[in-house]
């Protein structure tokens, strides 16, 4: 609760617009933080812009909301929307296509992320100056690990574009399968760079396990805790990102729940809604929701499944649960590995696809089956698992629509990440120091949340630090380039 | 090295109302069919647009723009240095220069057009009546800048709707 004796800190952009998140930390009479709270400001106007449109406008609409995993919105979509037609199985040549496309696209988003916001942090360590702790910075010092950074990008792109007609607002995924096959030409255009993109994953895993076993100490303590973790997994326990079901495990390892169905997922998940933010606290019912929140992403996946079934990524997993005593990983830096062993499994995937003959198939699209009124489809997104469900009429509109993105999983975890670094950075010192501004943001980057990133226009602000005395006057402001 | 003449490049989220006049105002281009000129558009711009935009002796950047003059304001742009974010969301126009600058050894003269929006909190497709309007004037000076290679000519200032812009991306 909020007295006259706290003093409130705000994190926040001057201007309410998407895309930004607002920190805000309250401290008591003593300056020890009382409470820190991570705001994503989310527009929660899109589910209903769905409704009243025809099923299959879905996975093309979808798209909008973000600019950076439109693919995963575009397939979880068509997933469900399969499930509608009574479509339980695709074609070769369509299951392959899609997973084709969803592999390259968690290879560009991991890329991105690694290499334009991660590798600063891990290459000059996250107290270094914010003007060489960025991406210019790793030109400037190690230009071939930046140029690696584009081109792996460009590279996912690429995948993107020829599965799904375009690097945004695709269209390749259609009801019951894909629009088109991969031809032989664009398939060798794609192999010709496969070997690179395999060598500079490679790196990319070095580049995170030696920070992490440099840092070891440090990594370890950095913002972290205890949590569940919760990812889906194929029927064998085998990492799968795009198709499974259900499996949430506890800090130790133990099995919570297991291949539940995504059609059941309101049987085992709830959403806590706190008046303060946005974004609801999905949690696990069984635990309750001050118990049974979960984190979800690359650090869930890998802790989550049994085994990866390509061999480098396995052979990087094992390594990784080696440090943890083969028990999963609750370390909020860890990661940035974890995403990166499954870039190289993205790798592995996307060179086993292309040399599939299915991918030059013509049988592309699964006849209908027996029509249904409600479906939900699951999908590991790159942030980790994506929720779509819907309800259509006999008409074909949509009456109901339902999205749990990764983002609002990790809610409660960032918010926990804050409270962490807040703890650590602040107390006793009542001043937003460029310490504390970093340390916040790389414990937010870990996780690489999605804000609502819908628009984008010239006339947004940068981030702006605020703290506010007890009688809410303004004690020191910082501001931050965005 | 360029290999190439002029680039446009527009971004922005046709599904959010007036922040689809960069992809409109690239459609708009594309439509134009002006030899030498490429028009490309995308939800946001990304580093990967970094080895695009080497490619070009020129490039004009497009975006909606909430503040500021209407119906569009055009500034040169150069290499700049901004500090990291911490999401992966978009990268400014200035960044995309300096990576073109220094992973590919490109410097195009760069400008960036921000035309003026209105409606930017709505879901919906197609661009607000005032929106439009400064579309169709920002497409008929593209037209007549990249055809006569001007584009650094001062475009016409606009005798109203015009305010300090809050801010500039660039």
């Amino acid at each position: 609760m909020v007295t006259s004796a706290t003093k409130r800190i705000v994190i926040e952009p001057v201007t309410r617009v998407e895309g930004h998140g607002k920190v805000t930390i309250l401290l008591d009479e003593q300056n020890r933080v009382q409470q820190a709270r991570l705001h994503v400001v989310e527009f929660r106007g899109f589910e209903r812009f769905i409704q009243g449109r025809p099923f299959w406008e879905v996975p093309v609409l979808v798209q909008r909301l973000c600019g950076i995993c439109p693919v995963s919105h575009h397939l979880c979509a068509a997933k469900a929307v399969d499930g509608i037609l009574g479509i339980d199985r695709l074609t070769p040549t369509g299951e392959k296509m899609r997973r084709l496309m969803h592999y390259g696209q968690m290879f560009q988003s991991h890329a991105l992320h690694f290499f334009h916001l991660a590798s600063p942090d891990l290459l000059f360590g996250f107290d270094a100056p914010v003007e060489q702790r960025n991406v210019i910075g790793v030109i400037a010092h190690h230009p071939d690990l930046a140029l690696q950074g584009v081109m792996m990008r460009k590279f996912g792109q690429e995948i993107v574009k020829a599965t799904a007609g375009k690097k945004v607002h695709g269209t390749g995924a259609i009801p019951g399968g894909i629009n088109k096959n991969l031809s032989v030409a664009e398939r060798d255009v794609l192999l010709a760079d496969m070997d690179r993109m395999l060598e500079w994953s490679r790196k990319a895993v070095a580049i995170a396990r030696e920070y992490t076993l440099r840092n070891l100490e440090k990594v370890a303590s950095f913002g972290s805790f205890d949590s569940n973790h919760l990812s889906i997994v194929r029927a064998d326990g085998a990492m799968d990102l795009y198709h499974g079901k259900l499996r949430a495990i506890d800090a130790r390892g133990a099995k919570i729940l297991d291949q539940v169905d995504p059609l059941d997922y309101l049987e085992v998940i709830a959403e806590e809604v706190r008046s303060w933010s946005y974004m609801k606290f999905p949690y696990l019912k069984s635990l309750g929701a001050a118990e049974g929140w979960f984190r979800v992403g690359p650090l869930a996946r890998v802790n989550v499944c049994d085994f990866i079934d390509t061999p480098e990524a396995e052979a990087a997993r094992r390594e990784f649960l080696g440090l943890s005593g083969g028990r999963p990983s609750n370390v909020t830096l860890a990661y940035h590995w974890a995403r990166m062993i499954e870039l190289l499994h993205s790798a592995e995937v996307i060179r086993r696809l292309l040399h599939d003959p299915d991918l030059q198939g013509d049988d592309l699209v699964a006849p209908a089956g027996e029509r249904r009124g409600e479906f939900v489809a699951m999908i590991e997104a790159p942030r980790g698992t994506l929720t779509h469900h819907y309800r259509v009429d006999e008409n074909d509109q949509v009456t109901m629509a339902n999205l749990i993105v990764s983002t609002t999983c990790n809610n409660e975890a960032m918010n926990r990440a804050v409270r962490r670094i807040a703890d650590e950075h602040l107390s006793g010192r009542p001043v937003i120091t460029e310490g504390l501004l970093n340390n916040i943001e790389v414990g937010i980057r870990a996780y690489d949340p999605c804000l609502s990133c819908a628009t984008h226009a010239l006339g947004q602000m940068p981030l702006e630090v605020t703290l506010l005395g007890p009688d809410s006057a303004v004690l020191d402001r910082q501001t931050r380039a965005g | 090295m360029s290999e190439r003449r002029t680039l446009v490049l527009g971004w922005g989220n046709p599904g959010r109302r007036d922040d689809g006049l960069g992809p409109a105002l690239a459609a708009a281009v594309e439509s134009m069919a002006v030899p030498g000129v490429t028009a490309e558009s995308g939800y946001q711009l990304q580093v990967e647009d970094a080895a695009e935009v080497a490619r070009y002796e020129r490039v004009l950047f497009v975006d909606a723009e909430r503040g500021g003059d209407a119906p569009f304001r055009l500034r040169r742009l150069e290499p700049s240095r901004s500090g990291v974010g911490f999401s992966t969301h978009s990268v400014s126009p200035g960044r995309l220069l300096a990576l073109a600058r220094d992973l590919f050894g490109a410097e195009p003269e760069a400008w960036l057009l921000g035309v003026r929006g209105y409606d930017f909190d709505s879901f919906g497709e197609g661009l607000s009546e005032r929106a439009a309007a400064n579309l169709a004037a920002a497409a008929g000076f593209v037209r007549d800048a990249v055809r006569a290679e001007r584009l650094g000519a001062a475009p016409p200032t606009p005798p109203s709707h015009s305010h300090p812009a809050k801010n500039s991306r660039g």
